[in-house]
């Protein structure tokens, strides 16, 4: 007897018996002459000869794919409708050793995923997607797809696609050529013998892209669904061949070298900040402070607040800082809630401030009438305008922006002249706390020095003004 | 733990993660959700970890379902109008039973609405929000020590269960600085052998939630119940402050819990029997707590900044036994200490009366 | 008579008679049969004889491990 030897058999990368399958676990749940069959054994030939399945994740899009993991004995990932790339693109982050199959269909990827597969191209990840074409929505029974060719007709175009209301198909190989992220990009179809074994190299080429870490590779199959075209399998797989080539046509569109950038460099150990306890004790008296810091964007407002909420945590408090926050910071007014309490603060929100410090005066029109009797108001201006001045508040009106440029040469220091200010009128918090806060704060050497400044010629203006 | 240190909640979100092992982060910004990828953008990739922007939230939530399918830590944050976006992904996560932490910094909606504090998301992140039957496990932070602290807990949860956990605080709660002490260490992260990775031993793994038998889907969704119910048995988390005694309780979470300690206080400094319950889980939500309290207590206010989102649940524990009032500003408008504190007294007075 | 350098075998059961095989084959050695399987389809049947072992058949196919390729092992090639 003459002894033969197989060379074309079922893949090892499949199961030998479909078990995740309800029923008939011999065969797909495919239709006879189905394209997704055909590139599923493609598919499954390329892992088996690079040595991979051990490697390999497939991701299942939605669409008559949705069960590839039935089939294949690899690592397997089903995935929401459209979002195979961006799924596919955080297991290869995850898992750079792996190799990442991505398959999806025509609405999968052209339509609803559109965003998802264009970012991914664009970002080169580097993972292989074999893109289905077959011009019409199967799973769903037969819908017009965005790669539907004019004129085809669909259930949802019962007189064939029109220019004139779904326009033109999408030529997905094209519109990713048009990035510089791809590395292999080509298109091939189950037209007839040759070209299916042009895809079978194609698939083989993108699979091996990956592999050799090119980045992003993708391969489109021009491929037939008899069933819910009319038409019998061999017929079908005629019109690839000769109507759908005609306007997806066939070939290698991208096949770059690898990138030469250099990889960067891994970043040196990495620990957070673990702070320092406080610089000073909880003082023996109690403290509710309740501040409300107001003035324009750009003031310092919110630094202002941060630096006393910093001061006193040095300081033993219980502290909270509660920003505006929003579009206003970029312009217009901003202002910032402070709670410096030796009990737990509770609320950290400030209704009823008994300090407030107004950097400008739309801030001290908009919160005067807030603040709690007996509190303070601190205003940047030269005095209280009258029309707004209340008898049951102790206020304090200076220039402090003037005074910021005239000591320490810019008016942004203008927040610290407040702090001065402050500071010397109420000895809010221990000065080496405002001094440790302005430390972990200010990180600029020159900024550091124009604000000590600031601060100390607030201070004395207090002081001169009280002793006038 | 570490010092005290002066961080914004946000910041509190994004460390306590990475403390607690997450690996990946992707995001897409949005106000006032924002600094959480942005710390996670700073701090992720010197710890070998990824951080993406993505393209969108529609993508940034299949971001995480790929990252968690692959067996990592991971997590996105967001809200409102993004979380809306992310719906669709959640449903996915829950059905293939994938855990992973996202945290919904709330802003005003429906809509663009604004950037200022809402609770307006309590529906859809603790009823669903997605199709299907899932719950996801919602903690509701209300200091930036426990932005830190349930971060790390949801983490935890969300593996314990496999299931996503959603960290639920409004913008004010995102924003505001507070002192938070740290973790010193990293935490060991769970063996995940059902993850698929890439590799011999994970490639019998598949990560699916479509079951397209009836009899399997049920199979499917019964399972996922248990968890809900154990969860409701074993994971129900919440903080009583004077309310074993009191007259009127006043349920609220998030910033509106910050507000209604100063309330509690002040009504007992004026003799009123006023106490807090604060749910720090959501789902599952302390009903039995609550339920519990109605034996005694005459009346319960919800406070919230919703026209009445978390009061249905405070209604279903309560069950009728006791009338519930909902008390709420919105729009980004916040209630003051005083105004409820005038609420209260009313109800109060009400209840004398009576 | 020398021996086919090729054989094919075809699994009836898994077969869904697409045809793709009988249009692949060169030679004209496959044919869609008149007898069913159990699930209905009309299956692909080889001649019996002629084939060269191309495997183009096979890559057609849309099934998994429905066709199944073989070629003749040279005589001494591994003795």
């Amino acid at each position: 007897m003459p002894e033969y030897r197989p060379v074309q058999e079922r893949s090892r990368s499949f199961f030998p018996l479909f078990e995740r399958k309800p029923d008939n676990q011999n065969a797909t749940h495919y239709c006879p002459g189905c394209g997704h069959g055909i590139v599923h054994k493609l598919i499954a030939r390329a892992i088996d000869d690079l040595g991979i399945q051990d490697r390999a994740i497939l991701i299942s899009p939605v669409g008559c794919s949705v069960f590839a993991y039935f089939y294949f004995d690899t690592g397997n990932v089903q995935v929401a409708h459209g979002r195979a790339p961006a799924v596919a693109t955080a297991i290869k982050r995850a898992r750079p050793d792996a190799i990442v199959i991505s398959y999806q269909g025509d609405g999968d990827l052209a339509a609803i995923g559109t965003a998802e597969i264009l970012h991914a191209a664009a970002r080169d990840e580097n993972f292989t997607t074999i893109f289905i074409n077959n011009a019409i929505y199967g799973m769903t029974g037969g819908q017009l797809a965005p790669t539907s060719m004019v004129g085809q007709k669909s259930t949802t175009t019962p007189a064939g696609r029109s220019i004139w209301n779904e326009g033109y198909p999408l030529h997905v190989c094209e519109v990713l050529n048009t990035l510089d992220g791809p590395a292999y990009i080509e298109r091939v179809a189950l037209g007839d013998n040759k070209m299916i074994l042009y895809a079978a190299k194609a698939i083989r080429a993108a699979i091996q892209a990956q592999m050799d870490r090119r980045g992003f590779s993708f391969v489109e199959v021009l491929s037939p669904c008899p069933t819910v075209w009319g038409k019998d399998p061999v017929a079908a797989q005629q019109w690839v061949r000769d109507e759908m080539t005609k306007v997806y046509p066939l070939g290698v569109i991208r096949d770059r070298d690898p990138w030469t950038h250099p990889i960067p460099v891994p970043p040196p150990p990495f620990a957070f900040p673990s702070g320092a306890p406080p610089l000073l004790a909880k003082p023996d008296e109690p403290v509710d402070y309740r501040i409300k810091v107001a003035g324009f964007g750009g003031q310092g407002v919110l630094l202002l607040g941060e630096l006393l909420a910093e001061a006193g945590l040095q300081a033993g408090l219980s502290v909270s800082w509660l920003p505006s926050y929003g579009p206003e910071m970029r312009s217009g007014t901003s202002h910032c809630h402070v709670r410096l309490s030796s009990e737990e603060v509770d609320s950290p929100l400030v209704t009823n401030p008994n300090v407030l410090i107004a950097l400008n005066e739309p801030s001290l029109r908009k919160f005067l009438h807030t603040v709690e009797p007996g509190g303070w108001v601190f205003f940047n201006g030269d005095a209280i305008p009258a029309d707004c001045a209340r008898a049951d508040v102790r206020a304090v009106a200076l220039p402090m922006t003037s005074l910021a440029v005239q000591t320490a040469g810019d008016a942004k220091a203008t927040n610290m002249v407040m702090l001065g200010v402050v500071q010397q009128a109420l000895h809010l918090l221990p000065a080496a706390a405002v001094d440790q806060a302005m430390h972990s704060l200010i990180h600029s050497e020159r900024w550091l020095a124009i604000d000590h400044m600031a601060l100390n010629a607030g201070s004395h203006r207090y002081q001169e003004r009280c002793h006038v | 733990m570490t010092h005290k240190q002066l961080v914004k909640g946000n910041e509190a979100v994004v460390r306590g993660a990475i403390l607690a092992g997450c690996r990946a982060f992707y995001g897409y910004p949005i106000t006032p959700a924002s600094e959480i990828a942005e710390g996670a953008a700073r701090y992720l990739p010197q710890l070998g970890g990824t951080f993406l922007q993505a393209e969108s939230e529609t993508a940034a939530i299949n971001m995480l379902y790929g990252a968690a399918s692959a067996g990592l830590r991971s997590m996105t944050a967001s809200s409102g109008p993004g979380m809306s976006l992310m719906q669709e992904g959640i449903s996915y996560l829950a059905g293939a039973e994938l855990p992973c932490v996202i945290a919904d910094i709330t802003r005003g909606g429906p809509g663009l609405g604004n950037l200022n504090p809402e609770q307006g998301d309590y529906f859809q992140v603790v009823k669903g929000g997605g199709h299907g039957c899932y719950r996801n496990i919602v903690l509701a932070p209300d200091s930036c020590q426990e932005m830190a602290d349930l971060t790390a807990l949801a983490f935890e949860l969300a593996d314990k269960y496999r299931n996503p956990a959603v960290i639920l605080a409004d913008g004010y709660i995102g924003q505001m600085m507070e002192p938070v002490a740290f973790s010193s260490e990293f935490s060991a992260v769970p063996e995940k052998n059902w993850a698929v990775k890439g590799t011999p031993q994970t490639r019998p793994n598949f990560v699916t939630s479509i079951h397209l038998e009836a009899d399997a889907l049920e199979r499917h969704v019964r399972a996922l119940e248990s968890k809900y119910i154990a969860m409701g048995r074993d994971e129900v988390r919440y903080e009583a402050f004077h309310a074993d005694d009191a007259e009127v309780v006043l349920v609220g979470y998030g910033i509106v819990a910050r507000i209604l300690k100063q309330v509690v206080t002040q009504a007992r400094g004026l003799g009123l029997s006023v106490g807090l319950l604060r749910p720090i889980t959501l789902f599952p939500f302390p009903s039995l707590a609550l339920g519990a309290l109605s034996r005694h207590a005459s009346r319960f206010i919800a406070v919230e900044l919703s026209t009445g989102q978390m009061v249905e649940d405070v209604r279903l524990a309560v069950e009728g036994r006791k009338p519930v009032e909902l008390f709420s500003r919105v729009g980004g408008n916040v209630p003051t200490a005083a105004e409820v504190l005038t609420f209260v007294r009313s109800r109060v007075q009400e209840l004398c009366h009576a | 008579m020398n021996p086919d350098n090729g054989k094919i075998t075809i699994d009836a059961e898994g077969c869904k008679g697409c045809g793709l095989c009988v249009e692949a084959c060169k030679p004209g050695l496959l044919s869609l049969s008149g007898r069913l399987n159990h699930n209905g389809y009309r299956v692909a049947e080889y001649a019996g004889q002629g084939c060269n072992g191309c495997g183009l058949c096979f890559y057609v196919c849309p099934e998994p491990g429905v066709l199944t390729v073989y070629k003749l092992v040279a005589e001494g090639a591994f003795a």
